[in-house]
Formats: C-alpha cells, structure tokens, sequence
C-alpha cells in the first residue's frame, strides 16, 4: 500500500504534479474526444509543436510561457485559416507548412538562448514535478472552460463530428464551432506543455481517447473513460517515474500508450469470443 | 404538443422559387439559368449523371453554396435562413463506423435545429423520434449502435433522422441509394406521408421510376435539359440528352432497357 501512496503524501512536488495531472487528463479526455472522433489529430499535433515558437520568446523576454504558447497557437490557427482560404490548398498541407515552419523557428529562437539544451527538453517534455500552485490553478480555470465549453456546445460538435453539413444546415455555423474546436484543442495543447511538454501533449490527446472510443458506445460515455485512462495513465506514470527514477512526463504518456494497447487486445479477444460463439451457435 | 402544431401548420405561399438561377463552386457556373417553383405538398426530382449539377443545386438549396446569379426564395426567405423548416439528407455520410452513437442518437439530432444550443427537448420530440423511426422500421434498432448496423439500416435511420426534423421542405441526396427493393418501399410511403402533411421534398436520384413519381421532374446534364411533370419530360429523347445513352421505356415505364449508346454502340444489357 505504501508503495502506492507514500510517494505522494510524503512529497509535495509529486502530490502537486498529480493534481495538474488530472487536470490535464480532464481536458485532453475531453478534447482529445473531439480530435479523435473529427480525424484533426493532424492538427492537433500541429499545434503542440506551433505553440514552440510563442514559448522561446518568452523564455527569452523573461516572461510566462503560457502567454508566449497563446500567442504561438493563434498564429498557427490564423495560418491555416489564411492558407486554406487564399489558396486552394488543402488544410493538411496548410498544417504541415506551418508546423514545420514554426518548430524550426522555435528552435531557431531558442537556440540563441544560453540553456538551449535545458530549455528545449523543458518544452519538449515538460517539468510536471516543478509544477508550482498558480500553474495548478491556472489549469484548474482553463479545465473548467474546457468542460463548460464542450457541455454549451455539445450538440454543434456532435452535429460536426456526424456531418459538417448537417450541422450548418440545422443553424449551427460549422466554420464557428470547428474553430471554437480549435481554440479549445490550443487551450489543452497550452495549459498541458508545462506539465507533459509540447511533445508528449500529443499523447495525452491521442492514447486515453482512442482508447475511449474502442469501449464507448455514447461520446459522453467515451469523453468519461477518456479522462479516466488519462488519469490512471497520470498516477502511474508517476509511480513509475519515482519508483525507477525515470523521466516523469514520458512515463505518463508511455503509461497511456501502453493502456490503449492493453485495451485494443482486450476488446480484439472479446470480438474473437463472440465470433467464435456466434460461429457454435450457428453450427 | 402545441408548438410542434405551430410547427407544422403549412403556409400557402411557394415552398422553393429560382428565377434565372446560376449554381456552381468559387464563381465558376456548374449550371446556368435554372428556373422553377416547387409548391406545397409537391415532389421534385433531380436527375443526371454524375457531375451534372444535381447536389451543386441542393447544396445551394439549403445554403451550403451561394447562388452566383439569379433569385432563390426558399419558404419565403433567402437559402440558408430558415434551418427549422428545411430538413437535408446528405449524399455521404461521415459518420463512418467510429463514431459511438446508437441508433436512436442519430434520430435525435434531426430535433437540435429546433431547440439551439441548450433548448430542452420535450415529449413532444421523443414523439417525432419514436414516430420518425417507426416509420422507417428501425424503432426495433434503437438502443443499437450505428457502427453494428448495415449499409442499407444506416441509410434508414439517416432518412428518420430527416423524417425526424419535421420540416416543411425536405432536401434528399439520393436517399435510395444502399437500400433494397422492401426498405425502398418503407421509404416511398414515409415520403408520401410527409407529402401528405404538406412538406415539400425535392430528391436527387437516379430512379427513373422514382424520378416519374414525383410531381416534377428536372434534368440536368450541366444545363437543364427538362423540367415538368415526370411522365412529361422522363422520355427516351430527354434520357438520351441526359445521359448520352438510348433508354427505352415500356408501356407501363416499369421496366428500362438500355439498347444503344449515343454514338451507336451496341450495349449487351437488357431488361
């Protein structure tokens, strides 16, 4: 029992790594619901790494990170959208050009800074065990737009992820809810890069909610599992890390990953048993 | 159950009016000069091959596409401003098999139009769903999940979720289409009931007896080749203009056979 709980009575840093954990599992469950189910994990990629750009400037003006990562998601927002609409382009490759684009130029930015190396692994792949209480609180705020957002708009996504057109034919704006979807994908992507880093966000996006939809039969009930996976993926992750002293943000989502794989096979056996039985019946 | 009497009290003006209308993508003209009216309780269908201008011209319909020329009144208003009364089956449908919806989820979405974004729906609206997917034979497939149901039962609770709706003028994009001989069936009657009750349907199919059926019907061919009643303007010349083959049609036009290609080659297929 120790072995599961100590760590995180006995160690403040853990204890609050934790908290921002399962606040960050909230909003990517509920996010990474809509990336998953629109096929925008594309986008949603694109936008963990565009926010790099935003970031090194503000650790090289000195100022917090989370207003450099805003500024680098409208900009990577407003990119696409000026691509897609003058030129005939499809978004995929507006998304790839400035993807690429400005994670270079993140880099570029960074790499005039003394503690590149430091800085860029930071962003990269987070400091959940720095994480300090206005950090937490500010995760606690922007989880809590996330769901009051999604809970408001759940008929237009729901209508967009069934048919755009059928969304815009029943008086939802498919253009103003698709990129209320964006703004609320940017919003995870920022308020999770201290805690899982730019890069592994993507994770948390992608692994708990693919793993919802293998077992939901209802996006409610998916969005649900998709934060509950996200969360068991959290407190194991960190078990993990301080148990084998290994890099706790990796270990959060390699614990995620592991945890769709584990449910893939659970529900490929149980498809295989119910074939097998329809098949005795049968007979 | 008074609002929904509101709801469906038929108005007398014209359902659809295009005078001069010119449909197409980014300016670029698809079809020009389209010109009809379709009243109350009457059925347009749209017919050609592929690429001659029929979802260009439902798309436009509903709002999805701005006309480039000419006046479009729908219900009296501009395409696109009314979505409560127009309901729209879409030719494609994206839902696919991952999303994790029943049935009866899918229905319910034809009811959002007339609620917003957080109006509560009523008993009144479980009636609409329950009656729109009886009356598609798939009230029995409710609790079902969409992604465990054929092609053809998709395409049925698609047609609920429109039946759903309850609208005044109902915009089909070959609503027949992955459905067999007795589903076809189960839908004609759904469409002559919401006739019945004064909702206007305009389809876009490639049924010719469907197509003859309807009160009118247009063909397209990237122009207008026809436009009247269906037994008036589906004839062997308007189909062979229209689809640049000869198709025969026999003295109770239930049966068509297809003897000859434009340019005269001879075609194997016969009925």
């Amino acid at each position: 029992m120790n072995l599961f709980v100590d760590p995180f009575l006995s160690n403040i840093f853990l204890l609050r790594a934790l908290i921002a954990g399962i606040l960050v599992s909230i909003s990517c469950g509920i996010v990474g619901t809509f990336i998953v189910l629109r096929g925008l994990a594309f986008i949603g990629d694109a936008l963990g790494h565009g926010v790099l750009p935003g970031i090194a400037v503000a650790i090289l003006l000195g100022i917090p990170g989370i207003i450099g990562a805003s500024l680098g998601a409208v900009v990577m927002i407003g990119g696409i959208s000026l691509i897609t609409r003058k030129s005939r382009l499809s978004s995929d490759t507006a998304i790839g050009l400035l993807f690429v684009g400005m994670l270079a130029l993140g880099v570029v930015i960074v790499s005039r800074s003394n503690t590149f190396t430091g800085d860029i692994v930071r962003v990269l792949f987070g400091e959940i065990l720095g994480i300090d209480n206005q950090a937490i609180l500010l995760q606690a705020v922007a989880t809590l737009v996330i769901g009051v957002t999604a809970v408001i708009c759940a008929r237009p996504f729901l209508l967009l992820c069934f048919n755009p057109e059928q969304a815009q034919v029943s008086g939802f704006s498919s253009t103003l809810y698709h990129n209320i979807m964006l703004a609320m994908i940017a919003v995870a992507v920022i308020i999770s890069f201290q805690t899982v880093g730019t890069m592994l966000v993507f994770g948390m996006l992608l692994a708990p909610a693919g793993a919802g939809a293998l077992i939901a039969r209802r996006i409610e009930v998916m969005m649900i599992w998709a934060a509950l996976i996200g969360m068991l993926s959290v407190y194991t992750g960190l078990l993990v890390s301080y148990h084998f002293n290994f890099a706790a943000g990796s270990s959060i989502v390699l614990m995620a990953t592991l945890i769709f794989f584990g449910v893939l096979v659970v529900k490929n056996i149980q498809l295989f048993r119910n074939r097998l039985t329809e098949k005795v019946n049968h007979e | 159950m008074n609002n929904i009497s509101e709801e469906i009290m038929v108005k007398t003006e014209l359902a659809v009016t295009a005078m001069g209308l010119d449909i197409g993508y980014q300016g670029e003209p698809v079809v020009q000069n389209i010109n009809f009216t379709v009243e109350k309780g009457q059925s347009l269908a749209l017919m050609g091959v592929n690429g001659s201008g029929k979802s260009t011209l439902l798309k436009t319909l509903i709002g999805l596409l701005p006309a480039i020329k000419g006046e479009l009144r729908i219900e009296g208003k501009g395409a696109g401003q009314s979505p409560r009364q127009i309901a729209y089956l879409s030719q494609f449908h994206t839902s696919g098999f991952i999303l994790p919806l029943r049935a009866i989820d899918v229905v319910r979405m034809g009811r959002f139009a007339n609620h917003g974004l957080l109006g509560k729906m009523t008993g009144a609206d479980e009636d609409l769903i329950e009656l729109a997917m009886k009356n598609m034979r798939v009230w029995d497939l409710a609790d079902k999940s969409l992604s465990s149901l054929s092609g053809g039962q998709q395409q049925r609770v698609h047609i609920a979720q429109v039946l759903a709706r309850h609208a005044n003028l109902l915009i089909l994009d070959e609503p027949t289409s992955g459905l067999d001989a007795g589903a076809r069936e189960i839908y004609q009657e759904a469409i002559r009931n919401e006739l019945c009750r004064g909702a206007s349907v305009i389809t876009a199919t490639h049924d010719i007896q469907e197509a003859m059926d309807c009160d009118q019907a247009m063909l397209l061919a990237r122009k207008v080749i026809a436009i009247g009643p269906g037994k008036d303007v589906i004839t062997a010349q308007s189909l062979l203009e229209t689809f640049g083959i000869v198709i025969t049609l026999n003295q109770q036009n239930l049966g068509i056979a297809v003897v000859e290609r434009e340019h005269g080659h001879d075609s194997p297929c016969h009925d």
